[in-house]
């Protein structure tokens, strides 16, 4: 009896894994973004190779872009540094030389390359999908085996549309209940994070299931999806069903007409089986899920915010917390925080915002924070500006920018000050990563703007 | 690739656990667009102050990269982004092998694409190599031992295939291109 994971699998397998070599398996989308190619087309060029199926590859340019507005290549040379500047070209440079679709700054498809798959409708269930980037993990939440590569094997899958792989253990994360107010997708995958570790899904890939997922949105589902690495497994799938049906329904590349009566019947044949076993299984309850706040360098090393923070138990935790100017057995509440960040792949949906922005309508960002709000797409930026949460944001006090992973990743320009403490909608805490120095405290959208309407880090549920 | 077969060297052990991609090179240093020239960002928040001054104190700047060239770990350690200039940073700084109780699956895959051996140790010999930074230790791919000075030979695990591409020198693309017949078929039977 299969699980989803086995039949995703299965159904991609080139030529079987044997003792001596790994199975080749078929990719089904490979998308790209300027940061983790350049050095695989080098490998293109140097070898005289083509990129084998341009049809199935899809580019964006995401990781170094500034959020600040340009609109051509001269007024980017103005705002941003020699080096991602350089790398934006770069890839500009290859798709038109390879052949590929590259969604770039003036296109009304761009934005981080997780958001996009699923915006255009090209994410879809029954796919193999990756990218060299770890959080490729999202695209599970439609039915997906989706998981990031490094750059050699960029190269492989260019080359060749196939990859060596041993096919991963499965690990089964049964969630049910239902979900409490002030609790959201976010405080799902921290809980899970939290209780299995950072390492504790290494070696597998995880089946997301039960009822407390079947009532999650799509975009909700996408952001459990998006953090499965942070606990060390590169794959996280949800089974489709009717909610993954009615999202890509209208989506421009989704499959139309007959293909689509078709695609529906496959798609339904993906759930695991009844009775399908998995190598390791795990149940949580969900209904008294709080809002989840981290206080470490790590994802796993994360409360509910109304806990206090945990003793190191070893000198790793230690020096985290020293890294993050805290001390076990106080509270998070009420340290003070400096920068609010509402975005990422994690967080830079629609429905994000308009989270955001309800909690915020006709109230104001404490003066001592700078908040940033940046949208994950273009096509979100237009929608949210269509119904006005742009105004709501700048009225309060936030900045409104153009779409990227900015304060996710620092490499764009934004970045929290050193030293400072930010409470953020991304996915990862770790030293340095939003910028030298800066203290990431990572949690849901709601609890970031209660954040940064207090001017510390805050309950979301006092606003209610 | 070039063949290995045997590392032999002194460790360095640097004791935290969940080393993280960020921390082997932050994402600042990601705007290249080559695989060149990364050893000097390796660890770069924990080698360097404020001023870009080195910090004498911190153990990877007081070893000789020629003579250490074997890293020991924390627990978990890899963790976090795909970047393959985790490896690439490594392995120009001059380190040639990890030893960990547990190394991230992606790092682990991009490290070994590059010649650089991850290797996953009981904990017992974990403590060990842990407490005696510098210990001379040999690697034999082939064979798939560690022999430590004062310490039993111990077994390693390694896959197979990475095995038998790094004793032979094998480009894992080039065992791809050789089934691209196969991988025609799938695609014509497929639809893809
Ligand atoms: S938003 Fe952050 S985590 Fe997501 S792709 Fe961009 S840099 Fe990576």
């Amino acid at each position: 009896m299969n699980s989803i994971i086995d039949k995703l699998w299965d159904a991609h397998v080139v030529k079987p894994e044997t003792d001596e070599t790994p199975a080749i398996i078929f990719i089904d989308l490979h998308l790209i973004h300027e940061v983790t190619s350049p050095q695989a087309f080098s490998l293109l060029r140097d070898k005289n190779l083509k990129v084998r199926r341009p049809d199935l590859t899809l580019a964006t340019m995401d990781h170094s872009i500034p959020t600040l507005p340009f609109k051509t290549m001269q007024e980017l040379e103005q705002i941003a540094d020699e080096a991602p500047v350089k790398q934006l070209k770069q890839i500009i440079q290859n798709c038109k030389d390879f052949g590929i679709d590259l969604k770039t700054f003036d296109s009304p498809d761009r934005g981080i390359v997780h958001i996009i798959g699923p915006e255009l409708g090209i994410t879809q269930p029954g796919k193999t999908i990756v990218c060299g980037d770890s959080h490729t993990s999202t695209h599970g939440a439609f039915g997906a085996l989706a998981f990031g590569i490094g750059t050699t094997e960029v190269g492989h899958v260019l080359a060749t549309q196939c990859m060596l792989q041993r096919k991963p253990k499965t690990f089964a994360i049964n969630l049910d209940g239902v979900l409490p107010k002030g609790a959201s997708a976010k405080d799902i995958i921290l809980k899970v994070i939290g209780e299995i570790g950072v390492d504790g899904g290494t070696g597998y890939a995880i089946e997301y299931r039960g009822s407390a997922i079947r009532s999650l949105s799509m975009e909700e589902r996408m952001t459990v999806c998006n953090m499965t690495i942070e606990a060390g497994a590169r794959a996280g799938v949800i089974a489709p069903d009717d909610t993954t049906f009615e999202y890509l329904a209208d989506k421009p590349l989704s499959p139309k007409g007959k293909d689509w009566d078709e695609a529906i019947n496959y798609w339904k044949s993906l759930p695991s089986d009844e009775n399908a076993t998995f190598d390791r299984e795990l149940s949580i309850d969900v209904s008294n899920l709080s809002p989840m706040v981290t206080y470490g360098t790590n994802p796993g090393m994360v409360v509910s915010i109304d806990s206090p923070i945990p003793s190191a138990k070893n000198d790793s935790a230690s020096k985290a917390l020293k890294y993050m100017h805290l001390e076990s057995d106080a509270s998070l509440q009420g340290e003070k925080v400096d920068v609010v960040f509402i975005g990422s792949c994690t967080n830079g949906r629609l429905s994000d915002l308009e989270e955001s922005a309800k909690l915020l309508k006709g109230k104001k960002v404490n003066p001592s924070v700078r908040m940033l709000v940046v949208p994950g797409s273009q096509s979100i930026k237009d929608k949210a500006e269509a119904i006005g949460l742009d105004k709501i944001f700048i009225e309060a006090g936030a900045e409104w920018r153009e779409p990227g992973c900015s304060m996710c990743i620092a490499m764009n320009g934004d970045f929290v000050p050193e030293g400072g403490l930010a409470v953020s909608t991304s996915n990862r805490n770790f030293e340095g990563r939003q910028g030298s120095k800066a203290r990431t405290v990572l949690a849901s959208p709601i609890t970031a703007t209660a954040s940064a309407i207090m001017g510390h880090v805050a309950d979301p549920r006092q606003f209610i | 690739m070039e063949k290995i077969s045997h590392i032999n060297s002194k460790t360095v052990s640097l004791p935290l656990s969940d080393i993280d991609t960020d921390q082997i090179i932050p994402a600042k240093f990601l705007t290249t667009t080559t695989k060149d020239g990364l050893g000097k960002y390796l660890f770069s928040s924990w080698r360097y102050d404020d001023a870009g001054n080195l910090i004498e104190d911190f153990i990877i700047n007081q070893i000789d990269p020629t003579t250490h060239q074997i890293l020991v770990t924390g627990n978990n350690f890899g963790c976090g982004s795909s970047r393959e200039h985790a490896p690439w940073a490594l392995v120009d700084f001059g380190f040639k092998a990890v030893i960990s109780t547990e190394i991230a699956d992606i790092f682990f895959n991009n490290a070994l694409k590059n010649g650089f051996i991850p290797i996953v140790v009981n904990h017992e010999l974990h403590k060990y190599l842990l407490e005696n930074s510098g210990v001379e230790l040999a690697i034999d791919i082939e064979a798939q031992t560690l022999s430590i000075k004062d310490y039993d030979k111990v077994h390693f695990e390694i896959e197979p295939f990475a095995k038998f591409c790094l004793l032979n020198g094998v480009d894992q693309l080039g065992f791809l291109q050789n089934e691209i017949d196969l991988i025609h078929d799938f695609e014509s039977k497929h639809g893809k």
